[in-house]
């Protein structure tokens, strides 16, 4: 590009330098430059998008789920409302507002089937809570029944869908309800497919604030029978909860009738006069009938205390501790298992990084010190293991380390060994230790060799001329030089060896396990996923600080392979 | 060390000849294991250690028994048919990706550079099981879980870090003046990259490639959480039987998979050895 120098009037600066095509040389290179990014950028971006969908999401994912609590507040709204202001101190159960709120939350929860999800998610936090459910939401139907047959006996009429219908729903829902029916049975008299669902139920105006309570019952009602059966509310009679809700809309507001017209406002208001004689039921009662437990303001505690949609509960847990209604505090000692268990973690991690330094570096030193050609051929010792299926190599050990297999045989054999005194060495702690130092072992080795290639050896050679001995030569003046490849080989086996699940679940047994190990049983086994979510942020935490300090010593661009 | 001096003390050979033998028996450590099994597979006994014949090398004692068993049991060869149509697609993908994420890193102004190649290796560096424990959880809110999309998907993310890492070492060597030149006699950039810089660079991608390959070849931990039954692969086939115990097949099947390390090993030094004579490095 030829570059031009002219005098620039306007601004009375002199000269700018400006490209061939006239534009100023800064904002050309800057251009330049820009585009150069742009590319760079473009080339990474559809990497970048995959990794962040199909990793990164799933990760951040699991973070959010070691914190998520939204069931509870989801599958109890009402009752999380209610129970509120309930002051868990007084060492009562909470009165007959929360149950009123319970019945319609159970009775919602219970023709969804998600409340024994509910029992099961607060059960981790108190055992006993899931039979809870599990036994009232057999009965949870029964309790408005009492009122729903008192209505019938009133008035035939409650009985029929329509009734309902035309006392909650919109008259604009309701055309349009009778519209879709036409196009329907149109269609099916030609025979042509029809697939457009029920409009979307809409309660009528003036309804919620004259029966608030049967309002919001009959919403959840015709919600759950056009999205879950796909059913319409016209063709079904309504939950007894429905009529729970009625009944005490009527008995706290008796002239709800002059918020309707016609046959509705007669029904209603013959219905008003009719609920103070009613034969009553206490909600409250029915559900300690159902399970004595709902009694029990403990349990009532733990509904409370989990009821935010997040939740610190469990990392708690994690950490051996609980929230109960009386704050955070350490579980039971004969509970504690998870601070023992990452201890453990720890120590057999140390352990496995420490017998690989020991074994590797000596390899590291003898194959940096030979010839390049008998250095070559001793390298695919190590090579081959490293690229050997993890699987074989634990079938391997599997293989040798059994009390019939050949470690054992031939220990008996040379007669060191009696036969009845074969050696324990799988599904304990030695088996995890042998097997996962055999396997890292090419890790601690690879990276120390590269940085033993590197040390000159005339270091040695003069400190010996100047009078070291061989062990001062080597320990002043070799040894300080691979430090820092002692430092990248012991942390990327570190690193590898915590987050270890294969190998010590197969030769582990019971004590040589790893959290990985818990992890993976929490969420195959027990299903308790928001316990395996926080277990794994602490361990991801644990290996994102190593890999920092990994990072400062050698640099993510300065890993190698093989 | 390499050689004992004429002049050594005694105390220095035997130091020398002991150190020598104690590295021996490290490198037997480290390969017996492997060796071990080779043998074992040829067993005739269904036992996992060498029976009284096999150490008299009576032909009797051995027996392909255990092969036949892997060729022609169905759970194996479904088995082994899953890990052949995961792994490759899922190279494909890592691959393609990995490569040209490589060459836009090793441009000379790439904005966030740190970060990216943070995002883009983590797959490398967190634990498999916290991978496995969030693709499951994210992968059935998606409905992912259990279907051939999901594994391939996710072992191609498992594979990219490794694609990133060998192309770039290669294009840190890759004289940058060629694609130039390439430019100022007329070729368009897709020509350039196809007939200049792949060429040059293709060990690296194809030794990536392998990388990626064997990653989700011998992968199993993600595949046990985030496939079905019908994404059965060797490495799951293998974790169920070495927990149940169920049959030496798995020996057959291991000394399989060492012969695929071996070929493996053996394409990757012949290309790292290519790669070091096209950028003029002399082969050590």
């Amino acid at each position: 590009m030829t570059i031009q120098t002219h005098a620039d009037e306007t601004n009375g600066t002199p000269e700018v330098l400006t490209t061939a095509d006239g534009k100023p040389l800064k904002t050309s290179i800057a251009r330049a430059l820009r585009r150069e990014k742009m590319r760079a950028l473009l080339l990474i971006a559809p990497l970048l998008l995959f990794v962040i969908i199909t990793f990164v999401a799933p990760i951040v994912d699991m973070l959010f789920r070691s914190v998520e609590n939204q069931i509870v507040s989801t599958t109890l709204p009402r009752t999380v409302v209610e129970l509120d202001s309930w002051d868990g101190t007084t060492g009562e159960a909470p009165g007959e507002n929360v149950f009123n709120a319970l019945h319609f939350d159970m009775t919602v929860a219970v023709e969804r089937k998600n409340h024994t999800q509910l029992g099961t998610r607060l059960n981790y936090e108190e055992s006993g809570i899931s039979s809870m459910f599990r036994r009232t939401g057999r009965r949870v139907d029964d309790f408005g029944e009492i009122y729903a047959d008192q209505f019938i006996d009133l008035n035939s009429a409650w009985e029929a869908p329509a009734t309902w219908v035309s006392l909650m729903a919109s008259p604009d829902w309701i055309a349009e309800q009778a519209a879709w029916v036409a196009d329907r049975d149109a269609a099916r008299a030609n025979g042509t497919a029809f697939e457009q669902p029920e409009p979307a139920f809409a309660i009528r105006e003036g309804v919620a604030e004259a029966l608030p309570r049967t309002a919001d019952i009959y919403q959840a009602f015709a919600e759950f029978i056009q999205t879950e059966d796909q059913d319409s509310p016209t063709e079904e009679e309504p939950w007894n909860a429905v009529y729970t809700g009625l009944h005490d809309d009527l008995l706290a507001n008796p002239n709800a009738a002059s918020a309707f017209s016609g046959e509705t406002a007669t029904l209603l208001s013959q219905a008003a006069n009719a609920v103070s004689g009613f034969e009553k039921i206490s909600l409250r009662e029915a559900f300690i009938d159902a399970d004595e437990d709902w009694g029990n303001p403990y349990y009532w505690g733990v509904i409370q205390t989990f009821s935010p949609s997040y939740t610190s509960g469990y990392f708690l847990a994690a950490a051996d501790a609980e929230l109960t209604p009386q704050g955070i505090q350490m579980k039971p000692e004969d509970e504690q298992i998870y601070l023992y268990l990452f201890w453990r973690t720890l120590l057999l991690s140390v352990t496995i990084t420490f017998s690989c330094l020991l074994l590797g570096y000596p390899i590291a030193f003898l194959l940096a010190a030979l010839p390049a050609r008998s250095a070559n051929l001793l390298m695919i010792l190590v090579l081959l293991p490293f690229w050997t299926s993890l699987l074989v190599r634990t079938s391997a050990w599997k293989v040798l380390l059994q009390q019939q297999g050949v470690i054992n045989d031939f220990l008996v054999w040379t007669g060191l060994v009696s036969d009845a005194g074969r050696l324990v060495m799988i599904n304990n702690q030695t088996g995890t230790i042998i097997a996962m130092t055999h396997i890292l072992l090419p890790f601690m080795i690879l990276p120390l060799y590269s940085v033993m290639k590197t040390i000159s050896p005339s270091y040695v050679r003069a400190a010996k001329s100047l009078g070291a001995t061989d062990w001062t030569a080597f320990w002043r003046v070799y040894f300080p030089q691979t430090v820092p490849g002692i430092g990248a080989g012991a942390i990327l086996v570190f690193i590898l060896a915590i987050g270890y699940y294969i190998t010590p679940e197969l030769v582990g047994g019971t004590d040589g396990i790893f959290i990985s190990n818990r992890i993976a049983y929490h969420i195959s086994t027990s299903l308790n996923w928001g316990l395996a979510a926080a277990l794994g942020v602490i361990l991801l935490l644990a290996v994102m600080l190593l890999f920092y300090v990994y990072d400062k010593i050698v640099g993510i661009d300065n890993v190698k392979l093989g | 060390m390499s050689a004992l001096p004429a002049y050594a003390s005694t105390g220095q050979r035997v130091w020398h000849y002991s150190f020598r033998t104690i590295c021996g028996l490290i490198f037997f450590f480290l390969i017996f294991p492997i060796l071990v099994i080779l043998p074992l597979s040829f067993n005739a006994q269904d036992f996992f250690t060498f029976t009284r014949e096999m150490l008299a090398f009576d032909p009797a004692g051995y027996s392909f028994k255990h092969y036949e068993d892997f060729f022609t049991n169905p759970d194996w060869q479904q088995a082994m048919r899953n890990s052949f149509a995961i792994a490759p697609v899922a190279t494909i993908l890592a691959t393609a990706f990995g490569t040209l994420a490589a060459i836009g890193l090793s441009q000379a102004h790439v904005p966030y550079r740190s970060v990216i190649m943070a995002i883009l290796i983590s797959p490398m560096i967190v634990p498999l099981i916290i991978s496995a424990a969030g693709m499951y959880f994210f992968y059935s809110r998606i409905g992912l879980q259990g279907t051939y999309v999901g594994v391939v998907l996710a072992h191609a993310a498992l594979g990219t870090p490794f694609v990133i890492i060998t192309v770039t070492a290669t294009l840190v060597g890759f004289d940058r003046s060629l694609v130039r030149a390439a430019a100022s006699l007329g070729a368009n950039p897709v020509t350039t990259f196809f007939k200049v810089q792949m060429p040059l660079i293709i060990p690296g991608v194809v030794s990536g490639a392998l990388f990626a390959f064997i990653t989700s070849f011998d992968e199993v931990v993600v595949v046990l959480f985030l496939g079905s039954a019908g994404q059965k692969t060797l490495p799951w086939q293998m974790f169920t039987g070495l927990r149940e115990q169920i049959s030496p097949t798995i020996l057959a099947v291991a000394s399989l998979m060492v012969a695929i390390s071996i070929v493996l090993l053996t394409v990757l030094e012949f290309l790292r050895r290519r790669s070091e004579r096209l950028r003029g490095l002399s082969p050590s």
